[in-house]
C-alpha cells in the first residue's frame, strides 16, 4: 500500500513510465535530460518570465499531495465507519456534508459518495475516460489507475481484474463498477475484517489500504498481508 | 468525441500491475507538470471540461504510447496557446536555445498564485453542481436507454453504454453539462444520475447475471424506455 509520505527519490517506478524519464538510480540527475523533462522547464520558465506562475506556489501544490493530502484521511473515515454505526449511516447517507465535517472537501472531492462492501456486493470504481478520483481522501491516483489496463478493462471484466490483483469474489457476490463519469466522486467502504473487535479507530485506520477504498482490495484480517 | 481516451471495454492492453509503495510522483517533471496544471487553471481562462477535451485530442496514437502527466503536460500547453499565455513555438523555441533553460527571477502578477493561495484554492467547491432549480426527467427506478449519440466535441457519455438499456439506481442533483461547457457554449444545467447496467446488458451473454456497471449520466444523454 501506498504512505502518504513517500518520495520518489530512488524509489520504484512503473513500467508505464518508459517514455518520460523518472527518478531512477541508474539515470542520475546529471545524465541527459530527457524530451518531456526539457518541455516542462522550459514551459516553467517561460510562464514564470511572463510572471504567470510563483515558482514557490508550485512547490506549494506539490508538498500538499506529497505530504499532507493521501490515503490515511480515507482510512480514517473508514476506521470511523466502522466502530460508530451512527457516522456510518450519516456517511452512507449524506457522503458530502460527514465528510466536509472532517474537513475533507475541496478539489475532485466536491460530491462524494461512498459504497458499502458487504458480503453480498463488492463495489469497485474507475474512470473509463480520464482518471477521475477522490483526491481530499485518496490523494492522487496511483499510475495503474490512470492507465489503459485498468481503465479498458475494469467494466468488461471486472472480476479478471480482481482475480490478477488477489481478490476472488464468489459467484453469488453481486460485482458493481461505479465509471466516475460526471463530478461525482466514489470511496469504498470496506469490509471490517474478523479479528478486530475492540480495536481503537487509530488501530484499524492502520489496517485500511488505499487499494481497499478504491475496491481493488480487501481489508485483510489482522496477521495477513493483503 | 470518439477518442484514444474512451477506453472502457477494450481488450489488449495487458494485465493490471500494482505498484507495492507507490510514490506519488515518479519524477521532478511530473511534479512540475502537475502543479503548473493547477496553477494556470487558477487564471480562470478555463473550466475542467476544456481541460478533459484538450488532453482528449492528443492525436490516438501518441495519447496511447505516452504516461499521464504527458497528457497533462499537452493539455496544457493547448489551453496556455488557445488563451493567449503562451504559444506551443516558443516553448520549441527556447528548447531549440538551450538544454537547460535558465529561470529569470520576475515578481508574479497579481492574479497568479501565490503560496498562501494553495489552501483555498484546492478547498474552494468549484461549480460543477448548481442551484438551478431543473426538474428531473426520471427518478430512481426509471427504465432508460443511453442516447446512440457520437459528438465530435467534448462528451461524457462512454460508447460503451450508447444505446443501450439501464435503471436509474439515483439522481445526483443538477450539474454542469459538460459538452456545452467544454465548448464554451453554456452550463445548460441539467441532473445527473447513476444509471445502472446490467453486465449481460453491456457485454452479452458471456457477462454474469449479477454483475452491473454503474455510470453516471446527465438528462441530455437519456431516452425513457
Amino acid at each position: 500500500m501506498a504512505h502518504d509520505h513517500d518520495h520518489a527519490d530512488g524509489g520504484d517506478h512503473a513500467p508505464e513510465h518508459h517514455h518520460g524519464s523518472t527518478d531512477d538510480p541508474a539515470h542520475p540527475h546529471n545524465a541527459p535530460l530527457s524530451d518531456v523533462q526539457l518541455r516542462v522547464k522550459a514551459l516553467e520558465s517561460l510562464l514564470t518570465e511572463r510572471g504567470l506562475v510563483d515558482p514557490a506556489a508550485l512547490d506549494e501544490l506539490i508538498d500538499t499531495y506529497e505530504t499532507k493530502v493521501g490515503p490515511r484521511n480515507g482510512a480514517r473515515v473508514v476506521a470511523k465507519a466502522w466502530v460508530d454505526p451512527e457516522f456510518k449511516r450519516r456517511l452512507l447517507a449524506d457522503a458530502t456534508a460527514t465528510l466536509a465535517d472532517l474537513g475533507y472537501i475541496g478539489r475532485q472531492g466536491e460530491d462524494m459518495v461512498v459504497l458499502e462492501n458487504t458480503p453480498r456486493v463488492h463495489n469497485l470504481v474507475v474512470c473509463t475516460l480520464c482518471s477521475c478520483y477522490p483526491w481530499p481522501v485518496l490523494g492522487l491516483p496511483p499510475v495503474w489507475y490512470k492507465s489503459a489496463p485498468y481503465r479498458s478493462r475494469a467494466v468488461i471484466d471486472p472480476r479478471g481484474v480482481l482475480r490478477e490483483v488477489g481478490v476472488d469474489l464468489p459467484d453469488d457476490v453481486e460485482v458493481r463498477v461505479w465509471d466516475s463519469t460526471a463530478e461525482l466522486r466514489y470511496l469504498v467502504l470496506p469490509e471490517r475484517p474478523p479479528g478486530t473487535e475492540g480495536w481503537s479507530e487509530d488501530e484499524l485506520a492502520q489496517l485500511v489500504t488505499r487499494d481497499a477504498m478504491i475496491g481493488v482490495a480487501q481489508v485483510g484480517a489482522p496477521g495477513t498481508s493483503r | 468525441m470518439n477518442g484514444a481516451h474512451d477506453l472502457g471495454g477494450m481488450h489488449g492492453f495487458g494485465p493490471v500491475v500494482l505498484e507495492p509503495d507507490e510514490p506519488v510522483f515518479h519524477a521532478e517533471w511530473e511534479r512540475r507538470a502537475f502543479a503548473l496544471t493547477v496553477a494556470m487553471g487558477g487564471w480562470g481562462q478555463w473550466n475542467l471540461d476544456m481541460s478533459r477535451h484538450a488532453r482528449e485530442q492528443m492525436p490516438p496514437a501518441e495519447y496511447l504510447a505516452t504516461s499521464y502527466y504527458e497528457h497533462w503536460l499537452w493539455g496544457l500547453e493547448q489551453l496556455l496557446e488557445r488563451h493567449g499565455f503562451l504559444a506551443r513555438a516558443e516553448v520549441a523555441e527556447r528548447l531549440r536555445e538551450g538544454a537547460e533553460p535558465t529561470r529569470t527571477a520576475v515578481p508574479s502578477r497579481a492574479g497568479a498564485l501565490r503560496p498562501a493561495d494553495v489552501p483555498r484554492l484546492l478547498r474552494n467547491r468549484r461549480a460543477a453542481r448548481l442551484d438551478d432549480p431543473v426538474p428531473p426527467k426520471f427518478k430512481a427506478g426509471d427504465a432508460v436507454m443511453a442516447r446512440n449519440i457520437n459528438p465530435t466535441g467534448h462528451t461524457r457519455i462512454p460508447r460503451y453504454v450508447r444505446g443501450r438499456r439501464g435503471v436509474v439506481d439515483r439522481d445526483h442533483g443538477v450539474f454542469v453539462f459538460p459538452d456545452t461547457n467544454a465548448a464554451g457554449t453554456g452550463r445548460k444545467p441539467q441532473h445527473v444520475y447513476s444509471v445502472a447496467f446490467p453486465a449481460r446488458e453491456l457485454w452479452g451473454p458471456d457477462a454474469r447475471a449479477n454483475d452491473a456497471v454503474y455510470v453516471d449520466l446527465w438528462d441530455d444523454y437519456l431516452d425513457p424506455v
